[in-house]
């Protein structure tokens, strides 16, 4: 009997949807005996979440140090619960805070570590994508469990198996050399229209785009649209026309809209990890071959600042 | 304050990656750069080293060719010195045993700072740094996109999903950089002349005093299978009615 762990990441007192799609896989592994891990404040409150996601015990802890120290308090207490609960597998969700923590407990209990995984055909395998995802790898997980890998969002379907969980107060003794870094600012980006990872439609633009004046025709498709949020690729992010969080991709969010529109983005493996599983790819580049256009349901060869203003145009004309 | 900048080549990120028959990706023989993202942590190191008067030595494991264009690059911006990890041993290392190999170097180089990329560009495992943090028995200050040096405290500015925190830690610090966290330099002519007289120490697993033991992968890749592929869509040119056209698949889709 395979027991499974899921850490899941409480920021800010908040679960991470991850960490729910992880526990529906994990419940429907046959004689799976499923526990979450929740550390930081809320992580008591959430318990009833991860118990309803299939979580049998939840090992929580509302202590701040989880919160307040970054990953070496998390890591250290969560080897502390290894040692004594020895769990086969344990999964981690593709956030800042899982990466950290589940790079930590490698160090600690020298076990192998699979990160971008994208499924679990069984207890000691994981696949990932590689190559633009256009080749799906099965990688055997050898050494000492419990075997660590980090999914990327995403990659199963949250559903609520109606269940409640045990929990179970963790009591980890962590020293002050664990607490050496310290958080001591919080700073949020105002945010407006829908997040990029549940919009219905997300507008996205990449180099083609030429200039980071030209973003604003993005926004105004998006606008036009409605229920739509606007996106980037890692080009246009790192050269500072648009804040990180639009990021789409492989480092960024990974969404899965109903429409998704690349304009002006050439389709790089970054890219496209983030992005392939939308419903209806559209597609504006000049490059007839780029890569972008073997994903996408329609595809045009055109002058992207051309084409923008009309579509925006004819958005509008149509929602009258 | 001495910086150890962790450097890596990668294939060509623009180009067709190729798998050898062993399913691990080819990196003899082929283009490749030092990893873009590393071109990051080198200006951080530099940026750091020259406000406080230390050095930077630039540390990068894998095959030979590689590994030196690698370092040279770095070298080429303005790092002091390199450490080259090459041995045949290390062919087809998984992060662990990558981490292991990349601590026993860094405490053999003697740190105050260790930085690193965020994730490289080849594999994108993202945990490396951090692991090593732990090997170290040092903290971590992770997806930096602002570095401050107050007195031998490192402040700072991390990337949320939502915006950023203000984290600090005293050194020793393992501290990994976003890629745009800073305009990294261009190697002037000087830079690269002098690079080629720069030292490079060149070391092998049992220099660093590892046993055969903890170079052992716990990954193996038992099957490479193509992905389901779409189907594949329409491609037009645009002839004036493209916005059309796409104004009646979003119709479609129920979107407007």
């Amino acid at each position: 009997m395979a027991k499974i762990w899921i850490y899941a990441d409480v920021t800010g007192g908040k679960v991470n949807s991850g960490a729910l799609e992880l526990l529906t896989k994990a419940r429907s592994i046959d004689g799976a005996e499923v526990a979450a891990v929740a550390l930081g404040p809320g992580a008591t409150d959430a318990a009833a979440t991860l118990g309803e996601h299939g979580a049998a015990t939840v090992y929580a802890s509302d202590d701040a140090v989880y919160d307040d120290h970054l990953a070496q308090p998390a890591a250290h207490a969560l080897k502390q619960l290894v040692d004594e609960h020895q769990p086969n597998l344990i999964l981690f969700g593709l956030t800042y805070p899982s990466r950290d923590v589940a790079g930590r407990l490698q160090a600690l209990t020298g076990s192998t570590l699979m990160s971008n995984a994208s499924d679990l055909p069984s207890t000691d395998t994981a696949q990932t994508q590689i190559f633009g995802a256009t080749k799906i790898v099965d990688v055997k997980l050898g050494g000492p469990d419990p075997k660590l890998v980090i999914f990327r969002p995403k990659s199963f379907p949250a559903e609520p198996s109606g269940g409640s969980a045990n929990v179970v107060a963790v009591n980890a003794e962590i020293g002050d050399d664990l607490k050496k870094a310290k958080r001591t600012e919080r700073h949020e980006e105002e945010a407006t229209g829908p997040k990029l990872e549940d919009a219905a439609v997300v507008v996205s633009g990449g180099r083609g785009l030429q200039d980071a004046s030209n973003f604003k025709l993005i926004e105004e498709l998006a606008a036009a649209i409605g229920k739509a949020a606007t996106g980037a690729t890692r080009a246009i992010v790192d050269s500072g026309w648009v804040p990180y969080s639009y990021q789409v991709g492989q480092t960024g969010k990974t969404v899965k809209p109903s429409v998704y529109i690349a304009v002006g983005i050439s389709g790089a493996t970054q890219h496209l990890v983030g992005m392939k599983e939308s419903k209806r790819i559209i597609a504006i580049n000049k490059d007839p071959e780029a890569p972008i256009f073997k994903i996408a349901d329609l595809g045009v060869v055109g002058d992207a600042l051309k084409i923008l203003p009309q579509l925006t145009e004819e958005v509008k004309k149509r929602k009258g | 304050m001495n910086v150890v900048v962790l450097s890596k080549f990668v294939p060509n990120p623009e180009g067709v990656p190729e798998m050898g028959d062993d399913f691990l990706l080819k990196r003899e023989g082929v283009e490749g750069s030092l990893d873009p993202g590393d071109e990051f942590g080198v200006e951080a190191g530099l940026q750091l080293a020259d406000t406080t008067g230390g050095e930077v030595t630039v540390v990068s494991m894998g095959p030979e060719a590689g590994a030196t264009q690698a370092i040279r690059k770095a070298l080429s911006m303005g790092a002091a010195k390199g450490v080259m990890i090459s041995d045949p041993q290390l062919k087809g290392s998984d992060a662990l045993v990558t981490a292991k190999v990349l601590a026993a170097a860094v405490q053999r180089a003697g740190f105050d700072v260790v930085i690193a990329g965020v994730e490289s560009t080849d594999g994108y495992t993202g945990t490396l740094p951090m692991t090593l943090a732990e090997l170290l028995g040092v903290p971590a200050l992770t997806f930096a996109k602002h570095i401050e040096n107050r007195d031998g405290t490192i402040v700072i500015q991390r990337q949320t999903e939502t915006g950023y925190d203000v984290v600090e830690a005293p050194a020793p610090v393992v501290i990994t950089v976003t890629a745009g966290a800073n305009s990294p330099r261009y190697p002037t002519l000087k830079g690269i002349m002098q690079a080629k007289q720069k030292p490079v120490d060149q070391v092998t697993v049992s220099d660093l005093g590892l046993a055969e033991a903890d170079t052992q992968p716990t990954q193996t890749v038992e099957a490479v299978n193509a992905a389901p592929e779409k189907a594949a869509g329409e491609v037009i040119e645009d002839d004036g009615n493209a916005a059309s056209r796409i104004a009646d698949l979003l119709a479609e889709a129920k979107v407007i």
